[in-house]
């Protein structure tokens, strides 16, 4: 154990990194969510059938998969991402393909008579989901939304596989450098199930505060 | 950079054995998930609070800690505990674990959804525990857990290509072994995920059915 306090430092470093890429894939996932979740409501139907092809894409393949694409190939088609970035990107739109069912769930689960009451008031579709749905709908996705974040932070450690030096990238150096393995790994898994511990507890305080005063009864998520 | 289908064609037998390992680890995978969430719901279920709170805890670190640590857990910790596993094995075994406190979610709200005047009516009966599991709760519990399940095996599916990172040669790590060979990026990698999405949309469909077809049943008999 000695051996791997004097890593400290590296696994300070490892923990920075996964946090980071954890927070800005988030909110990359938390807009693609709500642009491709309300785009399915869209009138015109070349922008439904782009949001439906956009979530069957990034839902159906792999994780892994897209992020070596975009590490590998999208450089030989001329585009190159730093690794961070492309990580940041894969997870964001990884994540958000399943958000944005959970921005569609949520906008459907509204009761039909408040779509009506918004249509018979002559609201424009604007004021509809600005003043009538997304405040009814929001509090519904917090507990989902908190379930995917957990899932986002441990996709994170996949991209240790394209070289980004998070945690799980830290614990395979600590590895190959003192040939333990007990330590180093027992170690990030303790520090990710801490993170992820933290981030329940934020979404659980959210969804408290949010519903508070409403009378909405919010389900846990799986 | 052009497409080239000589690669294809060099790349696709290697691919389709790839595709043999990765659908086996799917399905060993599952039916242990299932197994072990069947077990691990149980426990859950039971009176004694010790029983009950260390289950949902162990649950909890493993479903709060990402698969892929997990995955190097059962690769480079266990040969030093004198546990040797082959490749597969410790994936599959990874795979299983991991989606288990998923599975074991699924079963336990299949139990409980059952309403209470079954379980006492069985008792009225003078049924036996057996019988009461067989003939009355099983019946109404097993066909809404049919979809979730189902779900899952899919979402199994996706995160086999992690099996890569402990030496597993599935159909990710075959086009990728032949990508880093050849230096050819552009056609394994796109063929990857083509196979991704020809095998994960459809069966997504699938599973949409089957939700609507127990949820419409379900709702009738209840």
């Amino acid at each position: 154990m000695d051996q791997v306090l004097e890593y400290t430092p590296i696994i300070i470093d490892g923990t920075i990194t996964t946090i980071e890429l954890t927070v800005a894939s988030a909110i990359v996932a938390l807009i693609i969510s709500f642009v491709v979740g309300l785009s399915r409501f869209s009138r015109f139907v070349a922008v439904r059938v782009a949001a439906i092809v956009y979530l069957e894409f990034f839902r159906g393949t792999s994780a892994i998969v897209q992020m070596f694409f975009m590490f590998y190939v999208l450089p030989l088609l001329g585009v190159h991402l730093a690794p961070l970035l492309a990580g940041i990107i894969a997870c964001g739109f990884n994540l958000g393909s399943y958000g944005s069912e959970v921005v569609r769930g949520a906008i459907q689960s509204v009761p039909r008579t408040q779509h009506e009451a918004a249509t018979a008031l002559n609201y424009t579709s604007y004021q509809k989901f600005r003043y009538i749905l997304l405040p009814q709908a929001i509090p519904v996705m917090i507990p989902t939304f908190g379930n995917l974040l957990i899932e986002l932070l441990k996709l994170t450690a996949v991209a240790s596989l394209i070289t980004i030096s998070d945690l799980t990238f830290m614990a395979q150096i600590i590895r190959v450098q003192t040939a333990l393995t007990l330590e180093p790994f027992v170690l990030i898994m303790v520090i990710y199930f801490v993170l992820a511990s933290c981030l329940v507890a934020i979404t659980d305080f959210i969804a408290k505060k949010i519903s508070k005063g409403r009378n909405l009864t919010i389900r846990k998520g799986i | 950079m052009n497409w080239s289908w000589n690669v294809v064609y060099d790349v696709l037998p290697q691919m389709l054995e790839g595709l043999v390992i990765t659908i086996q680890a799917t399905l060993i995978g599952a039916l242990v998930a299932y197994a072990l969430g069947l077990i691990l719901a149980i426990l859950r279920m039971s009176k004694s609070r010790i029983i009950s709170l260390s289950t949902y805890w162990i649950s909890e670190f493993i479903r709060r800690t990402p698969l892929l640590v997990q995955l190097y857990f059962l690769f480079y910790v266990l040969p030093d505990l004198g546990i040797f596993l082959e490749p597969l094995a410790a994936g599959i075994i990874g795979l299983g674990l991991h989606f288990s406190t998923y599975t074991s979610e699924v079963f336990r709200a299949g139990i409980e959804n059952v309403p209470t005047g079954q379980w006492e009516a069985a008792k009225s009966l003078n049924y036996r525990p057996y019988q009461t599991m067989r003939y009355v709760i099983l019946p109404q519990a097993i066909p809404p857990m049919i979809p979730p399940l189902a779900n899952y095996l899919i979402t199994m599916f996706k995160e086999t290509p992690l099996l890569s990172a402990i030496t597993v040669v599935e159909l990710f790590n075959a086009a990728n072994i032949y990508s880093n060979s050849h230096y050819k990026y552009l056609e394994p990698m796109t063929l990857v995920g083509l196979f991704f999405l020809i095998v994960s949309v459809p069966s997504a469909y699938v599973a949409m059915w089957l939700e609507r077809k127990y949820q419409r049943r379900y709702s009738r008999n209840s």
